[in-house]
């Protein structure tokens, strides 16, 4: 049994200038690139898949897996390339920026190590364009790495040649699918594209792409160095390795706590200190806004991904938001509605006009207009929305208010009765006058 | 058929029938509401659905079109391997599998309340204006929501709204409003035309199509907008294929119901695409025009003049009565008796005297031309005749004769273009000069990896838009760098080798000594095919029918004694009656006419600022004996014209045109009873009044009179290939060179009366290289001046990548090179700063 | 039309194909060449459009597609800075709103809260502040957080933003909890587009603070604690 808390990618941030290239390589930095690229490359694609090692961008499918769709050749006329996703902007996602500003280094070992392992000599970080700092501190990384032989021709001697662009976004939380991240990388908008082709077959560029979030690819080195048994003894059989879970909200001590997968919200509760002045929780998300809200009957549910879908969630990014028995769910829905209908590519129908709609009816609702219709009304435009448009932002729209009419209806209703009320009392007025 | 027999018949899906069915390589087996459908592999559910007759709804999907997926109109149920997939599919965008199961709304009530959902989701934000919206009656959104809909609204709440319409081109008005934003105007204009002027701007709810003109983007300079707006010459089919009534035409807007109009199946008169177009009309008035469907020639688009252009038979000035010149000298209306006796003793009389040549123009039908041809050879007595009225040689005819004459779509056809490893265009500038051909060739290299190379003079926008390679030239080098391919361009000389290799030539050759002759050695060498592209609807077929001085109907020679014979049989003429010697062209008959060698001259639509030297042209017309011209509408011919012979243009008239392909593009009338006469009834007319019959009274009689007489080249053998020396010109002292060739939309005389159209013309510029422009003072954007002794024509600069001393100008835009400077392309002309 | 070379000098004209250099297809440069855009004129003008559109051989259509879908990328001018308060639902929630609000009134003038993306002072000029409502801006932990030229100013009250905001005012620049020491929008546009200053300066910016109590707390609790992962097998470790 694992540690509560088990640093892995965690582990450096405490040191100072945990930056540098300097405090990284003192830290047994660039120590798994020495050891994988003496590997065949297959061999690495198989030790990912035997360490389940399963993507931390919010879908969780295995690495390994998706590296093996890439073509196990080379041909020159079609290039490989390898996508870092760290546009992170998924509501309540607070973990890659951490990383990349503190240990930018083992972003980019684990861009050397996977990279290598599926025959791109190309890697583009896509960072969102709001995070100066840590755009800034990747660039500098980036540098470090060129100028110690880690990126460039022949990487140590191996005959492997690697170049890292950092590239940075624009403001917009769709180009977190990667297919939109893709068409922004290409400098169009960033609007998701047709699958099949899958990225593997025709990504950047029409040729072979994988595009893997930041934390996946970060926790690559330690699986070189430490083996897929070592990573399997923490979290659970299908869901194995540390996650960084982000705990922020009405806690006590909000911040990153890196556990092994299947932590449950009251163990996290627990090292955050409990809640924020002991005011008793009322709902939470477990990976961010497009997770279906989870409630106080929620707090032993395991938080891999297996127990988050059980429970009629998703994992997503591990993004625990906390929230307190001062938060009205009506409102929170709306905000995070509104958010959806922001960052709505445009594209498809269901989410473009669905989320106009959901947000409007919202807003009634919260200021007080709303009527019971209205919820079945939008229980209906969710269903017409969720698994109908083109990709999973629409999904993700839902998710708040399907969970939360799901578990707070009264509230909803409450808000109905009040305008009910209202609305009577003004024709007493009215019939008076 | 039930739904509960659909029902039950996809219980055949789990116990398939004993018998199987057989399916053919490349093909798999699927059921699609029960019933088991053998679909070829990658076709799309939404086109094998349709195939079995069950329409699934759908905006966004076109099949010219690559799939989006975009407006989830038509989502369907799919089980694969008997596992149902999770989430309804997009059919327009899922391709058939074996063993795949799908369910449509037909059949499956999820896939029904999704089309339903998205319905709804998609009017939410619609106005209701139906009934004022053009685009009601003959709206998919409006029909689909009659079929799919729901009859009220749960919407409730405020409506997106746009300020509207909003101008994309002075000829196409958007509403964003009633926009759906399924993507087919900015898929078209990207990915067919390769005009990306439109797009989709912001996002999510607010996302809009529009142009960078309408982009809500601050300009610090002047608060008004720059930038560009949607200038394509393909523009108007995206009214055509938006689905809801967010694109109009300014032409349009406003003037007509669906449901008033008359439609009637029609062909475009403008070039020798041979669009399948569709006339509507109400009350006796054509209201607008669409591209007709057809597969193998312009698929379903049309370009903007093919659409547009079609005012000129309405102009205030429409001759509908002939016309004599009376002593005074003015023309005045007279009765179709005076005018025709009037018209034919005069050209008896100059039939015996030193006799009378016919000019036809490039604008006839074949049955028109046929007349003209006829009327020449048996009421004139003479074989001079010619349709090019345009600069023209004997190079070119003798290529025409040996090259092109009798040539069908077996020989090069659109199809051909498609499946071409290769394309070489010498002299051609597709975009401007055939712009159906243009986007077969940008469809054969976007979407079958067809390498089009182009010799000309600059990359042009039909270069790139072909991802096509340049070999550029000298204007009037044309036929050297022909010959140079075999040693310096030997990738494609090696691609024209290759089977199913085209060269196509359009009709800037003539104006290229020695052009012909290289082309034709070009495709001995490499086998590759030769077809010729006209500028105008009628060549080919004025060529077929011999309205030319060296050639019979069919493309005999005049000077086969045999052909003549078998034509006089057929034509019930005596033995030895029709003349044996060639004729003059054009301008031999022009040069003709001004010296006396001729009397008279018949002229249909000719306008002399096309021709070779027009102040010449003017010249014969004012010194001639006796000028009949058959016209619409007054022009530089009528104004010396002693009589005039109004005639129909097409939409009142039933003929042919043959396309460049030589594919025969046959319409019928769309206005009836106008009593406007076609030209071979006036000629057969005319003829009777000078005793001799041409059977040519309808379009009927004179196709099958045509059909009867034609003889065909190969029956009596082949004219040489004609050997013309070539060399390059000699380089101007300190002139530069011009090249020079006619804009799609100009000042053309079709042209008329569509201001909304003349707007979106390309701005007339003189284009040159930068080193150009600093050698002979020239400044970028400013004005400047070229000229020859006979005049000079002045225009705003841009550089493009010219060979040095090389300047590039419109033909028409906005006025005739000809006409101004009596030089054409390849000639030599002095360029300067400033205006003259 | 306007010559965009008017606008952009030889500089960026260099640091233009220095961008399109960075990727095997030239497009791609697109975004970081509008942040270049920004960088000069503190927002994307029509000339900007058009200067992208000559660089990369594409219609101005297309690149007005691609300004109009990225929120950073502003259509009319800016304040020296840019003031970006999340307003997303957990940052709300524990004051965003109230902080937004506070600011668009404190900012607005005779009465009139100052809008979405308006500014306050002349654009361009110092002290001038264009304020704008943000999404998520991935610091959750350390809400409510706000942003000057997308450096992180974390935990903020509605006082705290006040101060700030009157400080920029005032042409002073405090510290942000995270990032480099604070310039002006165009300096960050700059950055963004992927050019930074000189060695000194930037290893200083580089340096600037990162490490918040809220990011190392799990880290933190687990060295106070003995907590640790399970230690990786030697010959794992050093060989493999």
């Amino acid at each position: 049994m694992a540690d509560p808390i088990t640093p892995v990618l965690t582990k450096r941030w405490l040191s100072p200038n945990s930056w540098r290239l300097s405090t990284y390589e003192q830290l047994e930095g660039y120590t798994a690139i020495k050891n994988a690229l003496r590997k065949p490359q297959e061999q690495i694609v198989a030790l990912i898949k035997d360490a389940g090692l399963r993507g931390r961008g919010g879908a969780g499918f295995p690495a390994g897996v998706k590296w093996s769709f890439m073509p196990q050749t080379s041909d020159p006329a079609r290039p490989h390339y390898l996508v870092i996703n760290a546009d992170e902007g998924e509501p309540g996602t607070c973990k890659d920026i951490p990383l990349m500003m503190a240990d930018p280094h083992s972003l980019i070992e684990g861009c050397i190590i996977a990279s290598y392992a599926m025959r791109a000599n190309h890697c583009f970080i896509y960072v969102r364009g709001e995070v100066l700092h840590c755009i800034r501190r990747l660039h500098a990384a980036v540098r470090e790495a060129y100028d110690a032989g880690y990126l460039g021709n022949d990487i140590l001697g191996s005959g492997f040649d690697l170049d890292i662009t950092v590239h940075a976004g624009a403001g917009a939380y769709i180009c977190g699918e990667e297919t939109a991240l893709l068409d922004s990388l290409e400098g169009r908008r960033g609007q998701p594209r047709l699958k099949p082709p899958f990225p593997a077959a025709a990504g950047l560029y029409a040729k072979p792409t994988t595009v893997n979030n930041v934390e996946t690819i970060a926790t690559v080195p330690y699986i070189v160095n430490g083996g897929s048994d070592w990573f399997r003894e923490m979290g659970t059989e299908k869901s194995p390795g540390p996650k960084i879970y982000s705990v922020s909200g009405h806690v006590e001590n909000p911040g990153q706590y890196e556990a092994p997968l299947g932590t449950t919200l009251r163990e996290l509760l627990e090292l955050a200190g409990g809640m924020k002045d002991g005011v008793p929780l009322k709902f939470w998300t477990p990976g961010g806004s497009s997770t279906p809200l989870l409630t106080a009957d929620h707090m032993d549910v395991p938080l891999d991904f297996e127990g988050a879908a059980e429970a009629g969630s998703m994992l997503g990014t591990t993004a625990i938001m906390v929230f307190n028995e001062t938060v009205s769910v009506p409102w929170a829905v709306m905000k995070w509605t509104r958010f959806y209908e922001h960052e709505s590519c445009g594209k498809c129908t269901p989410c473009r006009e669905g989320t106009f709609w959901l947000a409007q009816v919202l807003e009634r609702m919260v200021e007080g207009r709303g009527t019971e219709e209205d919820i079945d009304t939008m229980l209906d435009v969710c269903d017409n929305i969720l698994g109908r448009s083109f990709c999973a932002l629409g999904d993700g729209a839902v998710s708040p208010i399907e969970s939360g009419i799901k578990y707070f209806r009264d509230e909803f209703l409450a808000l109905c009765e009040d305008n009910k009320a209202k609305q009577s009392d003004s024709a007493l007025v009215g019939a008076s006058a | 058929m039930t739904t509960e027999d659909l029902l039950a018949g996809s219980s055949k899906t789990t116990a398939p029938e004993e018998t199987e069915t057989e399916v053919p390589e490349g093909h798999v087996k699927l059921v699609v509401d029960g019933e088991e459908v053998v679909a070829p592999e990658g076709e799309l559910l939404i086109r094998t659905a349709e195939r079995l007759g069950t329409v699934i709804p759908r905006f966004c999907d076109h099949p010219l079109l690559d799939p989006a997926g975009a407006c989830r109109q038509c989502l369907v149920e799919v089980e694969m391997n008997g596992r149902p997939m999770p989430k309804p599919q997009a059919s327009c965008t899922m391709t058939v599998a074996d063993g795949m199961v799908v369910k449509t709304h037909r059949t499956s009530r999820v896939a029904e309340k999704a089309q339903e959902g998205v319905m709804e989701l998609l009017l939410i934000n619609h106005p209701l204006d139906c009934p004022v919206c053009d685009k009601g009656g003959e709206c998919p959104l409006q029909n689909q929501a009659m079929a799919h809909g729901r009859s009220t609204s749960r919407f409730v709440d405020t409506k997106r709204t746009f300020p509207k319409p909003l101008p994309i081109s002075s000829q196409v008005l958007l509403d964003r409003e009633r926009c759906v934003l399924c993507q087919r105007c900015t898929r078209f204009s990207e990915q067919i035309a390769g005009d990306p002027f439109i797009d989709l701007l912001e996002r999510g709810a607010h996302q809009q199509i529009g142009t960078a003109e309408t982009a809500d983007i601050f300009d610090m300079a002047s608060t008004t907008s720059s930038g560009t707006p949607f200038q394509s010459y393909f523009s108007g089919n995206t009214i055509q294929i938006c689905p809801v009534g967010a694109l109009t035409s300014a032409a349009y807007r406003f003037r007509s119901r669906p449901f008033d109009l008359v439609s009637s199946p029609s062909v475009c008169e403008h070039c020798s695409s041979g669009c399948a177009l569709r006339t509507d009309f109400r009350r006796g008035k054509v209201m607008r025009r669409l591209a007709g469907d057809d597969p193998d020639v312009n698929e379903e688009w049309s370009c903007d003049k093919g659409r547009f252009a079609f005012r000129y038979a309405n102009a205030a000035d429409r001759i509908r009565r002939p016309l004599l010149r009376d002593d005074s000298g003015e023309l005045v209306e007279a009765s179709w008796t005076e005018a025709l006796r009037r018209a034919a003793d005069a050209l008896v009389a100059a039939r015996d005297g030193n006799g009378a040549g016919v000019l036809t123009g490039g604008r006839l039908t074949v049955e028109d031309a046929y007349a003209y041809t006829k009327f020449a050879r048996i009421a004139l007595r003479s074989n001079d005749i010619d349709f090019r009225a345009r600069a023209h040689s004997a190079e070119e005819l003798e290529f025409l004769a040996s090259s092109v004459v009798g040539t069908t779509p077996e020989h090069v056809s659109y199809a051909s273009l498609e499946k071409a490893p290769a394309v070489l265009c010498v002299a051609f500038e597709p975009e401007d000069e055939s712009p159906i051909v243009f986007l077969r060739l940008r469809k054969a290299a976007r979407d079958k990896g067809t390498k089009v190379f182009h010799i000309g003079q600059w990359t042009t926008s039909s270069v790139r838009k072909t991802l096509g390679e340049l070999l550029a030239c000298q204007p009037g080098g044309e036929a050297a760098a022909v010959d140079g391919i075999a040693d310096h361009a030997k990738d494609l000389d090696a691609a024209l080798s290759s089977d199913g290799a085209v060269v196509l030539v359009g009709e800037r050759a003539a104006e290229v000594p020695g052009l012909f002759g290289a082309v034709q050695r070009l495709a001995e060498r490499t086998g590759a095919q030769v077809a010729w592209v006209p500028r105008r609807a009628g060549e080919r077929g004025a060529l077929e029918v011999g309205a030319v001085p060296t050639l019979l109907p069919g493309g005999a020679p005049v000077a086969d004694a045999d052909a003549r014979r078998a034509l006089e049989t057929s034509w019930g003429l005596d033995a030895g009656t029709l003349p044996a010697e060639p004729g003059r062209d054009t301008a031999a008959m022009l040069a003709a006419a001004a010296s006396g060698e001729l009397d008279a001259l018949v002229v249909a639509g000719v306008d002399p600022d096309d021709l070779p030297d027009p102040a010449a042209a003017r010249n014969a017309l004012a010194n001639v004996g006796f000028v009949l011209s058959l016209e619409m509408r007054p022009s530089a011919v009528t104004e010396h014209a002693d009589v005039v012979l109004p005639i129909a243009p097409v939409d009142e008239k039933t003929g042919t045109f043959l396309d460049w392909e030589g594919r025969e593009r046959p319409f019928t009338v769309t206005l009836e009873g106008t009593g406007a006469l076609p030209d071979c009834r006036v000629l057969d007319t005319l003829a009777v009044e000078m005793n001799a019959d041409l059977f040519t009274q309808t379009a009927q009689a004179a196709w099958a009179d045509f059909d009867r007489a034609r003889v065909p080249k190969g029956t009596f053998g082949t004219p040489d290939v004609p050997k013309v020396p070539f060399g390059t010109p000699p380089a101007p002292a300190d002139a530069v060179r011009l090249a020079t060739w006619r804009q799609l939309i100009d000042n053309g005389s079709l042209e008329a009366d569509e201001p909304h159209l003349a707007d979106t013309a390309r701005t007339p510029v003189l284009r040159m290289s930068r080193v150009t422009a600093e050698r002979h003072g020239v400044t970028r954007g400013e004005q400047a001046t070229i000229s020859t002794d006979r005049g000079a024509l002045t225009l705003p600069v841009e550089f493009a990548d010219l060979p040095d001393d090389v300047v590039w100008a419109p033909a028409r835009s906005p006025e005739s090179i000809r006409g101004v400077l009596g030089a054409g392309h390849g000639a030599g002309v002095t360029l300067a700063g400033g205006a003259r | 039309m306007t010559e965009s070379t008017e606008v952009f000098d030889a500089d960026i004209h260099a640091k233009a194909a220095e961008i399109i250099g960075r990727y095997p297809v030239a497009r791609s440069a697109l975004l970081p060449m509008l942040h270049l855009v920004q960088s000069v004129q503190g927002y994307v003008s029509q000339e900007g459009i058009s200067f992208c559109a000559e660089q990369l051989d594409l219609t101005d259509a297309e690149v007005s597609a691609v300004v109009t879908f990225y929120t950073m990328y502003k259509r009319k001018p800016c304040g020296e800075h840019l003031v970006s308060v999340c307003t997303n639902t957990l940052c709300a929630a524990m004051g965003g709103d109230a902080i937004y609000k506070k600011l668009a009134g404190h900012l607005g003038e005779n009465g009139t809260p100052l809008g979405h993306e308006q500014t306050s002072g002349t654009p361009g000029e110092q002290g001038s502040i264009t304020l704008e409502h943000a999404e998520c801006l991935a610091a959750c932990d350390l809400a409510p957080v706000l942003q000057v030229n997308y450096e992180y100013y974390d935990n903020q009250t509605e006082q705290s933003a006040v101060e700030l905001v009157d400080a920029l005012r005032k042409g002073e620049r405090p510290q942000p909890t995270r990032g480099a020491p604070l310039t002006d929008l165009k300096s960050a546009e700059q950055q963004l587009a992927g050019f930074f200053p000189d060695e000194e300066q930037f290893t200083a910016d580089v340096d600037g603070p990162s490490a918040a109590e809220e990011t190392l707390r799990g880290a933190t609790l687990a060295q106070d604690r003995g907590w640790v992962a399970p230690a990786m097998r030697d010959e794992e470790a050093n060989h493999g």
